[in-house]
């Protein structure tokens, strides 16, 4: 029992990756009807903040130490980071302890940045193309992106670790006498993801913009004929689709070391995602976010990989052709919607 | 205005006098001439770098690529010599191979099988490359080393661990100065009793490729000898990158010890999942539960970070090494680039004057005399004591280092300190060994 729970908490919170990062394809696709293949790099950017972050407040001067050596002999050069000298170790070590969550304030403006220069800077241009040459296009990008972050950054993995007060275990079945032991930050990351997919529910559902921008979605033509700017609105929801992305990537570097090809790795599978939950569909995103989560983490049983061997590679393939012989607009697709 | 006579006799003739003059140094250097593939006929002999540039292991070539244009320094006369003043083979003048000055060429492996093959048959083909070396990647390495067997040319392999590459794979053309995983499970086993005790049960996780399946089927046959037992063994996809799923029925398992058969970026992630799920804090069976990652590397533990701390593993070299081999390569490759070298840049210039000595001695770049010299070849100086290889399998034999995550790094270099230097002998294996058994060697190809 105490497995099949754990199961479900790692499907979950893989599912809120692959949530959050649908959610944003879902929000682009129902708004400007691109395919955009650039989106798991919005991902990987994010992450990138982070190291960029961590970077910078790492950011050191030198002293010579006589008494020790580098590796070639020389006085060894010692680094001390700046925000230590201004702040005090005690302090300054903190701030820097403290990287991947401030790392969310430094990537929001930069995300919705990247992404408002990526919708008017080439997007815009394959609004009235072919869904073939608006793949063709982002994917090049995404493969530009993630070539430039290497460039900077090298192909190794790097280390971004959560902070101190936040990277050990708890046990989440103390309440009920179980014996659940998860890591503290993996919790953190799902209700981090429960907040910005409710944010943005609400944002849509209770604002005036969010009214608008559903309308256009639903018949772009007759808003823009009551006079209404939807262009404008679809460009900055193009930016908050980008910062959803990246902020998913950023809460996501402490799970896993972020590495250039880390968002080709989420591409594909949140793809499978949007169109298992219905194209243009927000809720079906998250829900099948969730459900191919939680079931990829099952087929990782061993008693279910004994049973069917090599399960674990192909279960979210199999139940994405399932549900789409079984439901061909996918699990929660209406009739007419991006149908055309 | 002068009138162009283009009758057909003249276009002809013409033509058949262009075509002569163009095909003539084809003909000379392809088959003819030629006792063996692409025979150096001038002042000049080309090397062929083939290293990942591109892709998940492009860091790891990128050093590899630094100690190759190092050698090239070394062995054309420039820069401090090297491990050349420290290699007990004196063959090596500092005038190049053979008087020849040695050029170099590079493709990338892009650690992919049929990409690395094309681009080592580029080189080859149309660059002239008479030795092709490089790679990180056992399946890889497999693949080209097939390629040089068939193309005539020496394979001189890179980073390849997997005990197939001088096992069931292993070719005439090709030598392998790396170790393996049969080296890592006999070189781990003793120091793992010695810390964990015999009385434990062990997990593996397995990348799911050559590579893995030959590194824990050694790893296991050496702790069961110890009288450890598997609990399970968990085929992992390459491609995966979160590995939480993989590591909570470990928990639940009965295992006190956890094997992460993975590399690369498959090896920062699964141990700091590992980590994160609080297995290092764990205690089974009254024992604590203890991680183990066979195969190290300083750049890949570079992103696992402070997971590392504390846990044991194998590599071929390191650069804190102090016999006099390693430190002139060190000196030598740190004043060029700022930085110390990995074991893979160790290895792949190690092969480098390997390669060119072995020519200097056979006093011919023919593939045959190549392989003549090298065949129990012993030598000394080049950091890791006195290796031999082996004549039946092209195999290195040579000290093999177990190594730990260092506690307190004193800088971002020095990830790894070194636990034991286990001796060549505990680490040798007969040729027909049945983890290496089921290929042929077969005869060396020249080409041509």
């Amino acid at each position: 029992m105490d497995a099949i729970l754990l199961q479900i908490l790692n499907g979950l919170d893989k599912g809120s990756a692959y949530a959050l990062i649908a959610l944003g394809l879902t929000l682009i696709f129902g708004t400007l009807g691109v395919v955009n293949f650039a989106h798991g790099a919005l991902f990987m950017i994010g992450a990138f903040c982070a190291v960029t972050l961590q970077r910078i407040l790492n950011l050191s001067f030198e002293t010579v130490d006589e008494t020790q050596t580098d590796f070639l002999g020389n006085p060894l050069k010692v680094k001390t980071p700046y925000v230590e000298a201004w702040f005090g170790p005690e302090v300054g070590g903190s701030i820097i302890d403290w990287a991947v969550p401030l790392a969310i304030l430094f990537a929001i403006p930069i995300m919705i940045g990247v992404g408002y220069v990526m919708e008017r800077g080439l997007i815009k241009h394959f609004y009235k193309r072919p869904h073939a040459d608006q793949i063709l296009v982002t994917f090049g990008l995404a493969i530009v992106l993630q070539e430039v972050i290497k460039y900077f950054y090298g192909a190794n993995p790097i280390q971004t670790p959560a902070p101190d007060a936040l990277n050990g275990v708890m046990n989440l079945g103390a309440l009920i006498g179980m014996d659940i032991i998860y890591p503290v930050w993996r919790v953190v990351y799902f209700f981090f993801a429960v907040l910005i997919i409710g944010g943005i529910f609400s944002f849509l559902q209770f604002t005036t913009f969010g009214m608008v921008v559903r309308a256009g979605m639903a018949d772009r033509e007759t808003v823009g004929l009551l006079g209404i700017n939807i262009d404008r609105r679809f460009t900055i929801m193009f930016g908050i689709a980008a910062a959803v992305a990246g902020l998913a990537g950023v809460m996501y570097t402490p799970i896993n070391s972020p590495n250039y090809h880390m968002g080709m790795d989420f591409l594909v599978l949140s793809f499978v995602v949007v169109v298992v939950g219905g194209m243009g569909s927000l809720p079906g995103a998250v829900l099948a976010g969730f459900l191919l989560g939680v079931l990829e983490s099952f087929a990782s049983m061993n008693e279910i990989k004994s049973l069917i061997p090599g399960i674990d590679q192909i279960i979210i393939y199999v139940v994405a052709i399932i549900i789409l012989l079984t439901r061909p607009r996918g699990l929660m697709g209406r009739k007419g919607v991006m149908e055309d | 205005m002068s009138e162009f006579d283009a009758s057909r006799r003249r276009v002809l003739k013409t033509g058949a006098i262009a075509g002569a003059g163009v095909a003539l140094p084809t003909i000379f250097t392809a088959s003819s001439a030629a006792a063996f593939t692409n025979e150096p006929t001038g002042g000049t002999v080309t090397l062929g770098f083939n290293v990942p540039q591109t892709g998940p292991y492009a860091d790891e070539g990128a050093d590899e690529l630094r100690a190759y244009e190092l050698a090239v320094e070394h062995l054309n006369g420039g820069g401090d010599g090297g491990m050349m003043n420290t290699f007990s083979s004196k063959a090596l003048q500092g005038n190049g191979i053979l008087g020849k000055k040695v050029e170099y060429v590079t493709g990338d492996t892009q650690t992919k099988s049929d990409a690395a093959r094309a681009s080592a048959k580029s080189m080859i083909e149309k660059d002239g490359a008479v030795m092709i070396t490089g790679g990180s990647s056992s399946g890889v390495a497999i693949a080209v080393q097939g390629l040089c067997q068939e193309a005539g040319v020496i394979f001189m392999a890179g980073l390849t661990h997997s005990n197939d590459t001088t096992g069931k794979d292993k070719k005439a053309n090709g030598f392998r100065h790396f170790f393996n995983g049969y080296m890592s499970g006999a070189a781990l086993a003793p120091v793992l009793k010695n810390l964990y005790g015999s009385d434990r049960t062990a997990y593996h996780l397995t990348a799911d490729y050559t590579w893995g399946w030959t590194q824990e089927e050694s790893i296991a046959a050496a702790t069961e000898a110890l009288g450890w037992n598997t609990v399970n063994k968990v085929r992992t996809p390459l491609a995966a990158t979160d590995f939480s799923s993989y590591i909570a029925p470990v928990l639940n398992s009965g295992a006190d010890v956890l094997v992460l058969n993975h590399y690369g970026g498959n090896m920062v992630n699964s141990l700091t999942n590992a980590v994160q799920f609080g297995l290092r804090d764990k205690v089974v069976n009254g024992k604590n539960f203890e991680i183990v990652v066979p195969l190290y590397s300083r750049l890949m533990a570079k992103g696992a970070g402070a997971n590392v701390k504390g846990i044991h593993g194998s590599t071929n070299w390191h650069w804190t090494l102090q016999d006099e081999g390693s430190k002139a390569f060190v000196k030598s490759f740190g004043t060029k680039y700022g930085f110390p070298p990995s074991q893979a840049a160790h290895t792949t210039y190690c092969q480098t004057l390997l390669y060119a000595d072995a020519v200097e001695r056979a006093g011919t770049f023919n593939p045959c005399g190549v392989v003549e010299a090298l065949e129990g070849f012993e030598f000394d100086g080049l950091g890791n004591g006195k290796t031999l290889y082996r004549a039946e399998d092209h195999q290195c034999f040579k000290d093999v280092l177990v190594v730990r995550g260092k506690e307190n790094p004193t800088s971002e270099f020095d990830l790894l300190e070194v636990v034991e230097v286990t001796p060549r002998a505990q680490v040798e294996y007969a040729p027909d060994h049945p983890m290496f058994a089921g290929g042929n060697l077969g005869a060396c190809n020249p080409g041509a």
